[in-house]
């Protein structure tokens, strides 16, 4: 691999939070290793045959990867730091949330890092997709992906109801946590037309939501997540009776599943269920 | 001894009437009153009889359970260091619990989890009663329950760290501290009868404990069969707070301190020391309940926190006055 340009992106990459999608690298990398699930599934969609080595084990799993069949075509890994430079690779992509010791080991060992922020609203999702794009050398690719999102996104939009005629829906989920229009999940939720719960109680960014104030904000619709395996009383709190009644005789069917995940074009088909659902339930009398 | 019967019970009413309307709906007192018995068809009566009713309920029985599994012990042990909490049977109760909602034992029958804890529970009591001794010496019995405590916490953090559920490891502080969040009337349910069981089986204990305050020899002349006192005292002790922590989790110095405050007031009779302790463990949890409501509502402040505040001062002025009668 190109040493000189390695160090030239290992300088860049404290910069590319501020100076993103721009990265000063003259050849396309062609031994990737991504180590965070959310740019494991864009760095799929747009890598070159070939051009892409491991993904972390978590796209692996069904639970939070949209992509479990693809991923598994490519060798998974942990996001260790030991690991991931055995595999010699000439570009690392990370999330922001990935352990810090572990990026800064790879940097030491002059491995080259990008950092990505996560999504934390629809409109960050193209921004993602470019940067994604420029890192991989697929600028055209990631351009196209680009279009199709906002027109699918466009169209989307103008299904959703008016001001005041939009139902209302509490995101719920283990603990009690209701997240809100700032948050992804609750913007795919305000995109399929809803108002959300959280929103009132002047949370859009989540918070602990009382089960109290759940049901005396009666929403129209519940939607929680999947059960992780075994017990625990975080998640106990999905199967109270108040939670259960709330759904009951309400929009159905609607859980927060791996699309919901992370900022991918799969956002795409949790907000098409969701307005589905919406538009059921609105024509149907309840 | 009426008169303290009856303010007792005057406390614990108004403290469950409290418990009752406050929360963070913050509905007015009458209107939640009303929505608990007439359905008005609004999400007020979904939040009293779901969220509010049962969370009294359970804070109601288990003080109750605490308080007098407390005094039982003291009596039995003639010892006023004996707690549940202190000595290790919540904590083996806990355990119990634990490995009941791991295993999916508690999801496969419909009282695996209770049943598990009281399983615990018994394990508890028979350790620290062997390790401490028939008579209890304090030194003794306060190191077995250091060392249950000790090692039954471990294994329930263990059973935690290894479960596949990424939210269990953070509640070991719901087992080690207990709390009364978001609690069902599946739960109530849950504990209800092994607690109704045990609560029985404590307030028999009433002559026996009085008995015993003569000395073992001259209650057994008196016609008390203290094998059977022993067994009873056992198991309505490990049904008691096997029930209450497999719900609620480890809520520790109710029965410490309640009957500590009660006694002068009873003639420091142990028999009549198990009722007034009920009442007042009753009271003194549902006071803390509604205390963590009202100090945080949003961040579901654990009860032991509460107990322990107050019962920890408590528990080191025992102490002092032990030490000083030994010298």
């Amino acid at each position: 691999m190109n040493r000189r340009g390695s160090h030239i992106v290992t300088l860049f990459a404290g910069a590319v939070l501020v100076a993103a999608p721009v990265l000063a690298q003259d050849e396309a990398p062609q031994r990737v290793v991504s180590m965070n699930l959310c740019t494991d599934q864009l760095a799929m969609m747009l890598a070159d045959e070939g051009q892409l080595y491991s993904v972390s084990y978590l796209s692996q799993q069904d639970r939070g990867s949209a992509m479990v069949e693809e991923a598994r075509k490519y060798v998974p890994n942990r996001a260790l730091a030991e690991e991931i430079y055995l595999m010699d690779p000439d570009l690392v992509i990370a999330g922001s949330f990935s352990a810090r010791v572990t990026l800064d080991m790879l940097r030491r060992l002059d491995v080259p890092v990008v950092v990505f922020d996560p999504s934390s609203s629809l409109s960050d999702i193209p921004d993602r997709i470019t940067q994604m794009g420029a890192v991989l050398h697929q600028q055209d690719k990631a351009a196209r992906m680009v279009d199709e999102f906002n027109a699918a996104l466009a169209d989307l939009a103008a299904m959703a109801p008016h001001e005041g005629a939009r139902p209302s829906a509490a995101l719920y989920s283990a603990n009690g946590w209701s997240s809100g229009s700032a948050t992804l999940p609750g913007q795919i939720v305000a995109a399929a037309g809803f108002d959300l719960v959280a929103d009132e109680y002047g949370m859009a960014w989540g918070g602990f939501l009382p089960l109290e104030l759940l049901a005396m904000s009666d929403p129209n619709a519940v939607i929680t997540g999947q059960p992780y395996p075994a017990a625990s009383r975080a998640e106990e709190i999905l199967d109270h009776p108040v939670v259960t009644d709330l759904k009951e005789g309400r929009m159905q069917g609607i859980v927060s599943d791996q699309d919901w995940s992370c900022g991918t074009p799969f956002v795409l088909g949790a907000i098409e269920r969701l307005s589905t659902a919406r538009q059921t339930a609105t024509e149907a009398p309840q | 001894m009426t008169r303290l019967m009856l303010i007792l019970a005057g406390l614990v009413l108004a403290l469950f009437a409290g418990a009752l309307v406050i929360g963070p709906a913050n509905a007015p007192y009458w209107d939640s009153l009303s929505a608990l018995f007439v359905d008005d068809g609004t999400p007020l009566t979904l939040v009293m009889r779901e969220i509010r009713l049962p969370r009294a309920i359970l804070a109601l029985a288990i003080g109750a359970s605490l308080g007098m599994a407390g005094a039982a012990m003291q009596g039995y042990l003639r010892n006023p260091l004996a707690d549940p909490g202190l000595i290790g049977v919540s904590s083996s109760a806990a355990l119990g619990a634990v490995i009941a909602l791991q295993t999916g034992l508690a999801a496969a029958y419909a009282f695996g989890l209770p049943l598990a804890a009281l399983v615990g529970a018994v394990l508890g009591v028979l350790l620290v009663l062997a390790l401490a001794g028939p008579r209890g010496a304090s030194i003794t019995l306060i190191l077995a329950g250091i060392v249950v405590s000790a090692l039954a916490g471990a294994l329930t953090s263990l059973v935690l760290n290894l479960s596949p559920n990424p939210f269990a490891a953070s509640e070991i502080v719901f087992w080690m501290m207990g709390s009364l969040a978001d609690r069902s009337m599946d739960h109530v349910w849950l504990a209800l009868p092994l607690i109704g069981l045990g609560l029985a089986l404590l307030a028999t204990l009433a002559r026996g404990l009085d008995a015993l305050t003569l000395g073992e020899d001259a209650a057994q002349a008196l016609g008390i069969n203290l094998t059977r006192l022993r067994l009873a005292l056992v198991v309505g002790t490990a049904a008691v707070v096997g029930a209450s922590t497999a719900v609620a989790g480890t809520i520790g110095f109710v029965g410490l301190v309640v009957p500590h405050l009660l006694r002068p007031f009873v003639g420091a009779r142990p028999g009549a020391l198990l009722w007034a302790s009920a009442l007042g463990g009753a009271a003194m949890l549902l006071a803390a309940d509604i205390l963590v409501r009202v100090v945080l509502p949003t961040k579901d402040l654990k009860l032991g926190v509460v107990t322990a505040l107050v019962g920890a001062p408590l528990f080191l002025h025992l102490i002092y006055k032990t030490r000083r009668q030994m010298a």
